[in-house]
């Protein structure tokens, strides 16, 4: 991806070079890729989340992941991308700046290395829209959904936007040029979506009756069809942050695959050997935690790096789940944090640990020009402690803004018991 | 005439129904209920968190029949609806006042 985003900076209009040229392989894998993240958003994560809503919510909660979607990508649009990897002046370090605002300054003759700069601009809107959705499965049930939507567009320029300025905005920002690596994703999207649903679940506050009354899931067969259709996605979110149909691709497809088939293996496992019952929904949550905690490390790791990614990435997710969450009581409704938080940070760490030695595969950083891996690890822990900071301090600005331009951010008492699929959005799941 | 009414294991419905048929009993009327009663709930298990499911679905079927075919209808719905294990259900017997037929005004053992 680094060298990848040095050729994306040669490749502005001002720059560009003789020797650029579009590669029609090249282009075809990124705009597949750019289809299959898609998919991940509107279909998986809405199903994932959706089925393990209570059936009175479960229209609102597919809503609020498939709205924070369309409404994110504008945003995207008009300021997130070029805050993400625009030029940034004197505040390179944070921030892209708002020079290709509405993709001003971008022509369809640009190329971003052998593709079209439009494809990169798509692909990389449907990470900013993911991530903002990861968050909805901490608030559901709850949360207005205007507050929701405005909440979305803001966070999106607000606190995405420069995450992804640090950690892939090219020479001069902050967390690329201390070496960070981060193949897909793990601090930018999974950290930091995981974190913002964290802090609205505090600042938006418990659903009524929890933890007393039961509150079951409509439909786990959603939940892991939505958990299939994250990971088929996924290929082209890892797959396609190789840049290329090349062999790093193929590297990030074989760690995604095995690291996610033993993290559901292993979630299994610890429930059959604590609750005596191997549950389908402990499974669905085992792959999307797999497939977590190997986003950093996909095009990084070997074989027996993704199987240790991959194991240890489910038993922290499981500790999130179903410890954590219990000691400090908050409901992180569908723990974006416990699974995408812990495991992307897990993920984030374990690549500084486990990444191979191998120049071809690294981007630049202290364990590739000097095989300094306790520096490499150091970075690692610096990226993540930044990410999580500018999350969680974004995420309440982000937050109070959203809540005040809508009048309150939370539902009131009686359409929260009625359910907001009838009383917010006027349809129900099934008419049987 | 008495009615017979049994709450059984759903899954027994089946069975039940053949063997009665079998023995002659003309029709019955069944309902999906839910209750517990010796064996109690059962627990569903969702990422760690555990809720006690108080009521079990069952079924209740209900039929009526002469004086004459009461012994052979309980005898026929234990043999067919038990598993022996916990959980297979009560029978209960109750006298019936009168019963008329709609369609024909017919009458108490004529209507049944």
């Amino acid at each position: 991806m680094k060298k990848w985003l040095v050729a994306l900076l040669l490749a502005l209009p001002s720059l560009a070079l003789a020797e650029d040229k579009l590669d029609t392989g090249d282009t075809a894998w990124m705009m597949v890729s750019t289809a299959l993240v898609l998919l991940m958003t509107p279909a998986g994560l809405a199903l994932f989340y959706g089925g393990m809503t209570r059936s009175k919510n479960v229209l609102n909660t597919y809503a609020m992941v498939l709205g924070a979607f369309v409404v994110a990508f504008i945003a995207w649009i008009a300021a997130g991308y070029s805050m993400a990897f625009g030029d940034g002046g004197s505040l390179q370090s944070f921030i892209g700046g708002f020079g290709n605002a509405f993709l001003s300054g971008i022509s369809w003759t640009d190329l971003s290395g052998t593709y079209p700069t439009y494809v990169f601009v798509v692909f990389q809107g449907t990470f900013a829209a993911i991530t903002v959705a990861i968050a909805s499965g901490s608030v559901i049930e709850r949360m207005k959904f205007s507050t929701w939507l405005v909440y979305a567009a803001l966070w999106t320029i607000v606190v995405y936007a420069p995450i992804t300025h640090m950690v892939w905005g090219g020479d001069g920002a902050l967390l690329f040029d201390a070496g960070a690596l981060d193949f897909a994703g793990g601090t930018v999207v999974h950290m930091n979506g995981g974190l913002s649903g964290l802090v609205l679940a505090y600042l938006v506050g418990k659903r009524n009756g929890y933890p007393k009354i039961a509150m079951k899931p409509m439909s786990v067969m959603l939940t892991a069809l939505g958990a299939a259709l994250l990971w088929f996605g996924w290929y082209g979110f890892n797959g396609g942050s190789a840049f290329g149909a090349n062999a790093i691709a193929g590297l990030a497809y074989l760690t995604t695959t095995l690291a996610t088939a033993v993290a559901a293996v292993t979630w299994m496992l610890i429930e059959w050997f604590v609750y005596k019952k191997p549950t389908l929904l402990g499974a669905a949550s085992g792959v999307v935690a797999g497939l977590v905690a190997i986003t950093p490390a996909a095009g990084f790791v070997d074989v027996s790096g993704a199987i240790i990614v991959g194991a240890i990435g489910s038993v922290v997710a499981f500790f999130g789940v179903a410890v954590l969450k219990k000691k400090l009581g908050y409901d992180d409704s569908l723990d974006a944090f416990g699974i995408h938080f812990l495991a992307g940070l897990w993920g984030a760490l374990a690549t500084g640990v486990l990444a191979v030695a191998d120049n071809d595969l690294l981007w630049d950083g202290p364990l590739k020009e000097s095989g300094d891996r306790m520096g490499q690890f150091m970075v690692q822990v610096e990226s993540v402690a930044v990410v999580g900071l500018v999350t969680l301090v974004g995420t309440v600005v982000v937050y109070y803004i959203a809540s005040a331009l809508t009048g309150g951010g939370r539902v009131d008492e009686e359409t929260e018991q009625i359910g907001l699929d009838e009383t917010v959005h006027g349809e129900k799941a099934m008419n049987l | 005439m008495k009615r017979i009414e049994a709450v059984i294991k759903p899954f027994k419905l089946e069975d039940v129904k053949d063997a009665l048929a079998e023995i002659g009993v003309t029709g019955m009327t069944v309902t999906e209920v839910k209750g517990y009663g010796r064996q109690k709930g059962h627990s569903e298990l969702y990422r760690g968190a555990e809720y006690v499911v108080d009521f079990l679905p069952k079924i209740k079927m209900e039929m009526v029949v002469s004086e004459d075919m009461v012994e052979q209808t309980v005898n026929t719905v234990v043999e067919a609806a038990r598993t022996g294990k916990i959980g297979d259900g009560k029978i209960f017997v109750s006298d019936i006042e009168k019963i008329i037929r709609i369609r024909t005004g017919e009458e108490d053992s004529e209507a049944i």
